[in-house]
């Protein structure tokens, strides 16, 4: 009788331990595709980017500055190795880009142009899925967070080494209203 | 969220049943009514009716619901104009962006979703509603659509508008065959009768019945699919001034009513919105809910 107790009470621990242990992968995992999604409209951010340099240039040649810019940061995108980095090399780039619309204001043959506008278009709707995936990304990390700090979810984490993930921050470009210079 | 999924579809489940065994039944008592000894072949009928209708609602539901209400597929410019919201959001939701369609409606603003699974929905949308709400309200609209979509509210409903459609004619044959056929047949045993008078009582019942499980389905998770959604695009004022829009501006739609319940706001307007047979809760205080978040 005493073994069927002992042996209840393990089968239960088994599958609780299961049970935690598929959740904890299955919300990281989720965490890692939400990020998969932010990274796809950064990547098309930044292959739009050369065309759209070239079609302001037509322009307005001597705006060097705000080109120069522009590339580094996409560079800097392009070069980032970690979640963070990218980010807010991605937002950086945002900002810089930003400029160039405001750039753009002052030149009307170019806010005629077929190619800017559409080109305009697209990365305005680009802009407005990376936050929708930033935004994605920072509630997949919240579910995980609430498991891994919470008991019992906390036991399991702490014995699987799952440790808290950190949120997007809101870029700090964001937060400042953008400075155009001439 | 997950307990919600898991809730649907268990109730998808649960729902197959009740229709299934709904159907045995009635076409037991039908067998007895007509002729006894046919018992056995009414089962059989029963049972590949129910079967083919399950087979139906979970595979087909989408397109039966897309044929019942009369939807194509937008134009270019309407492309253009839903595609980035729908995109956006869907990218929030954390599903893959589903298909649209346009119902071809100048006049009513409204919307539905169907499909068993995200990654098998459909979104349709009046062309009256692409013309007349903003972004902001278009975005209020579509992420309400986009929570039913995530929550399996569609296949739980869409199943719903399928079986509860082959239970309503499935009675009204009976029925209608009644009417016709009354008064003949002199020779029926005294025990058909009562099993006439079970018969049509359960053929009239059976209707009301599957009525109510579609109403019972919907309301809460009206209200639950714009907090969702408000929560998605992290702007209830969106939505709220959507249906603020809608409020003023439709009119009672000619819709099946086996599939009223998968719409934004009911169609069939005249029926009154507080009544125990609305399938959707009053916009005034969806609004108001909406507001006070």
């Amino acid at each position: 009788m005493m073994e069927y107790n002992v042996l209840g009470i393990l089968l239960v621990l088994i599958l609780v331990f299961v049970y935690y242990f598929n959740r904890l992968n299955v919300l990281s995992n989720s965490i890692d595709n939400s990020w998969a999604q932010i990274d796809v409209q950064l990547k098309k951010r930044a292959d739009l980017v050369p065309n759209l340099v070239e079609t302001v240039k037509g322009y307005a040649a001597h705006e060097k500055s705000i080109f120069e810019a522009v590339s580094d940061a996409r560079a800097r995108m392009i070069g980032a190795k970690t979640i963070e980095e990218k980010d807010q090399a991605g937002n950086m780039l945002a900002g810089t880009l930003k400029s160039l619309f405001a750039i753009a204001e002052n030149y009307p043959e170019l806010k005629a142009n077929q190619n800017f506008l559409m080109l305009q278009e697209e990365l305005s709707g680009i802009e407005n899925k990376v936050a929708y995936a930033r935004q994605h990304y920072n509630d997949s990390v919240l579910v995980f967070n609430n498991l891994v700090t919470t008991l019992p979810g906390s036991i399991f984490a702490g014995i699987l080494g799952k440790k808290v993930r950190t949120y997007l921050e809101i870029a700090t470009t964001e937060r400042e209203p953008v400075k155009v210079q001439f | 969220m997950e307990e919600q999924i898991a809730a649907n579809k268990r109730n998808s489940v649960i729902l197959v049943g009740i229709v299934s065994a709904a159907l045995v039944v009635l076409f037991y008592l039908f067998a007895q009514v007509y002729d006894p000894s046919l018992v056995f072949l009414f089962i059989i009928i029963a049972v590949i009716l129910s079967t083919l209708g399950t087979i139906a609602s979970y595979w087909y539901s989408d397109k039966i619901v897309l044929s019942i209400t009369k939807t194509r597929e937008p134009t270019p410019l309407e492309n253009e104009h839903l595609l980035n919201v729908v995109e956006g959001l869907a990218i929030a939701a954390g599903i893959p962006a589903p298909r649209f369609v346009v119902i071809n409606d100048e006049v009513n603003l409204n919307a539905f979703a169907t499909g068993r699974d995200p990654e098998h929905a459909v979104l349709a949308v009046t062309s009256a509603l692409l013309k007349t709400m903003n972004r902001e309200e278009l975005e209020g609209v579509v992420a309400h659509e986009m929570s039913h979509i995530e929550n399996y509210d569609i296949r739980f409903a869409s199943m719903v508008a399928v079986l509860v459609g082959i239970v309503v004619i499935a009675s009204q044959i009976f029925l209608r065959s009644m009417w016709f056929s009354g008064g003949g047949n002199r020779d029926r045993r005294d025990g058909n009768v009562i099993f006439l008078v079970i018969g049509i009582i359960l053929a009239i019942l059976a209707p009301i019945f599957t009525q109510l499980i579609q109403l019972a389905v919907s309301r809460q998770r009206e209200y639950l699919a714009d907090s969702s959604g408000a929560y998605l695009t992290r702007n209830p004022m969106g939505l709220a001034s959507a249906l603020e829009k809608i409020k003023d501006n439709n009119v009672n739609t000619k819709v099946n009513g086996a599939v009223s319940h998968l719409y934004f706001t009911n169609p069939l307007l005249f029926k009154n919105a507080n009544s125990l047979f609305a399938t959707h809760p009053p916009i005034d205080e969806r609004i108001k809910r909406l507001k006070e978040m």
